[in-house]
């Protein structure tokens, strides 16, 4: 165990390197720089500029820097925002994001296990058909016509919420963001659950649980639910780089300034350290959830051996 | 390094290798039967059969309705009109004054432009990339995976040991650095670099999947003996075992289709896809949700437009894979 986690955390660093020296390649193979924009620059001053950043040495030298900042983990100051540093930026975007994601993830955990649930529990009754129905429903409908269509009903006719304002957790402005993001989410993990829950009610040790005389709440909530669950686990590694995607978009239609919103700026603004200084902060959660999902892996189901 | 746990999620559509696995393990070499015996249970789904229908309908109507809809009223996907009084957002069925005109069932948007044709034009597109997309998945897909699997032993560990690693990289991050700093010079282009992007990153669930297929099969007496009448190993690869891999290939693209029309929308959505003068639902949707809450027609419309497409493909995706899988059929 201790050794599979070890060689995945070593592997880790590599593709760290991968990711970001990807990153860098585009950002120099494109043509143009920050500095070609709408509005020209005093020829003295764009070289003084990019002095400063030292964007005038060779190639060598610039992406030596980006992997010594890479170590370090400083990026150094974004060209856009001026006078603020990349991580100042991740650090005030970060917990907008975190608090979005992560309350759609929780929120779309509890409604998709319980409906899924249900719908193994009760197969072929209206109330996995219906739920079924939801499902895909939620599969099928695009985050970015969802959000503003709940933004029309609830924040620009009813007047319940708002359309377009971040308040941090807890608060009435979080509910029709996480609603959007949750969508998705709750319509795959009802999905797993049923399927996980459908198979494993099938197997030897629910009727073994049975026969030795449980009570079929025991059955379910003891037994039945720790093996049914393992997709909506392995699921959860998929989702954290989706639910990235999501607060992009989501991000986008209520304009909160998260990393997403940011990140799509800066690749519009060409604003090179704080665009790999973006991607390698997703790359790292991304790749450390997935080393958690597959450690916790062994820690739900037993039979997962190392 | 442990073998991964056995049941792989597709970052998109959770399909289990298990859900497709062992579809067709050498049954297809009896004949038509086991295709036949899949229609005729694709067919007593009835989800899968309206779904199926109304995807016939959508791609019939986005392939000729906008030749009938320029022969009709005149409007193109792009047509301004040149009369000031109607370059502005009617609500459907509407026209100036707010009297009733049957030339624009989908309304129209702020340039007076014809909604109704630039959704049938923007399915167009959509529909294309996601096909073409698609096509470059499987074809890059199909021929790791079946290399990989037949090859086995080392080789077979590094490819998949390659697919494990892209597997956890955040592509659609990379994708976006892509399609902002590289644009295409011109709209085609840009429509061939997203076929790329959007094919080059979703082949990895299909690799997979083949691998499976095909680690079942290579042991058959069948390759036994193309092996020793002296077919060559692609010819074994690519005559003898993709072609019996089939039936879950066809299933997990269906159920592509839809994921790759969704990360379209997506990016088009972002200003990164299909650009203007071309039109995509995606970028449709895009430009409808900024005026939303004065004229949600222009959202509406591509909107549900585009829901109910994916709907219809996800249905019949999962009856196909009912039908081709008996295996699933007792759920």
């Amino acid at each position: 165990m201790l050794r599979f986690i070890i060689r995945r955390v070593v592997i880790v660093i590599p593709m760290l390197f991968i990711i970001v020296s990807i990153t860098w390649g585009l950002i120099r193979l494109a043509p143009g720089n920050f500095y070609t924009g709408e509005k020209k620059l005093a020829p003295a001053i764009e070289q003084n500029l990019r002095e400063k950043y030292g964007l005038n040495k060779p190639w060598y030298v610039q992406y030596r820097k980006v992997l010594w900042n890479m170590a370090r983990f400083d990026f150094g100051n974004s060209l856009k925002y001026e006078g603020q540093s990349v991580n100042q930026i991740l650090l005030r975007a970060l917990p907008v994001s975190a608090t979005l994601g992560l309350c759609a993830y929780i929120f779309a955990l509890a409604v998709g296990i319980t409906t899924g649930t249900l719908a193994a529990l009760r197969q072929n009754s209206w109330i996995d058909y219906a739920s079924m129905t939801l499902a895909m429903l939620g599969i099928s409908i695009p985050n970015f016509v969802l959000g503003p269509l709940l933004a029309l009903a609830f924040a620009l006719t009813l007047f319940w919420l708002p359309p377009a304002l971040w308040e941090g957790f807890p608060s009435r402005s979080i509910v029709l963001p996480a609603l959007t993001l949750s969508a998705l989410y709750i319509a795959y993990i009802a999905r797993l659950t049923r399927s996980g829950m459908l198979e494993v009610m099938r197997s030897d040790y629910i009727r073994t649980a049975r026969a030795k005389g449980l009570s079929e709440s025991q059955v379910v909530f003891r037994h039945a639910l720790r093996g049914g669950l393992l997709p909506v686990v392995s699921f959860s590694g998929p989702a954290l780089a989706f639910l990235i995607t999501g607060t992009v978009v989501v991000e986008r239609v209520f304009a909160l300034p998260g990393l997403g919103n940011y990140f799509i700026n800066a690749c519009f603004n060409r604003d090179e350290p704080l665009i790999i200084g973006i991607v390698a902060f997703i790359a790292i959660a991304v790749l450390v959830f997935n080393l958690l999902v597959d450690i916790s892996y062994g820690l739900i189901d037993p039979r997962i051996r190392y | 390094m442990p073998d991964p746990p056995d049941l792989y999620i597709g970052p998109e559509y959770a399909v289990a290798e298990r859900d497709v696995g062992e579809v067709i393990t050498g049954e297809v070499i009896a004949g038509t039967s086991l295709w036949r015996d899949a229609w005729r249970r694709l067919l007593k789904n009835r989800l899968a059969v309206l779904g199926m229908i109304i995807v016939i309908l959508i791609i019939i109507a986005a392939l000729i309705g906008p030749t009938i809809i320029k022969s009709a009223t005149g409007y193109t996907y792009d047509s301004i009109p040149k009369d000031q009084a109607l370059t502005k957002s009617f609500p459907p069925f509407r026209g100036p004054g707010g009297r009733f005109a049957w030339a624009h069932p989908m309304g129209t948007d702020n340039a007076g432009r014809d909604i109704f044709a630039r959704v049938l034009s923007g399915g167009q597109i959509s529909l294309m990339v996601a096909l073409i997309a698609t096509l470059v998945s499987l074809l890059i897909g199909v021929s790791y995976g079946a290399t990989a699997g037949y090859l086995g032993g080392k080789i077979d560990d590094l490819m998949m040991r390659v697919v494990d690693v892209l597997y956890s990289l955040p592509y659609v991050i990379i994708v976006i650095v892509l399609l902002a700093l590289l644009p295409a010079k011109t709209p085609t282009g840009q429509l061939a670099q997203l076929f790329l992007a959007l094919g080059a990153v979703s082949w990895l669930t299909m690799a997979r999947i083949v691998r499976g297929q095909v680690m079942t099969l290579k042991n058959q007496e069948f390759i036994l003996a193309a092996r020793a009448t002296g077919v060559s190993t692609p010819g074994i690869i690519f005559r003898h075992l993709v072609p019996n891999t089939l039936g879950p290939v066809i299933v997990y693209a269906t159920l592509t289709v839809p994921t790759v029309m969704l990360s379209e929308a997506f990016l088009s959505f972002l200003g990164l896809g299909v650009r203007p003068p071309r039109v995509s639902w995606g970028s449709l949707a895009a430009e409808g949700a900024q005026s939303l809450a004065i004229y949600p027609w222009q959202l509406i419309f591509p909107g549900v437009t585009m829901a109910l497409m994916l709907f219809s493909l996800n249905f019949l995706g999962d009856g196909l894979r009912d039908a081709l899988d008996p295996q699933m059929r007792k759920d």
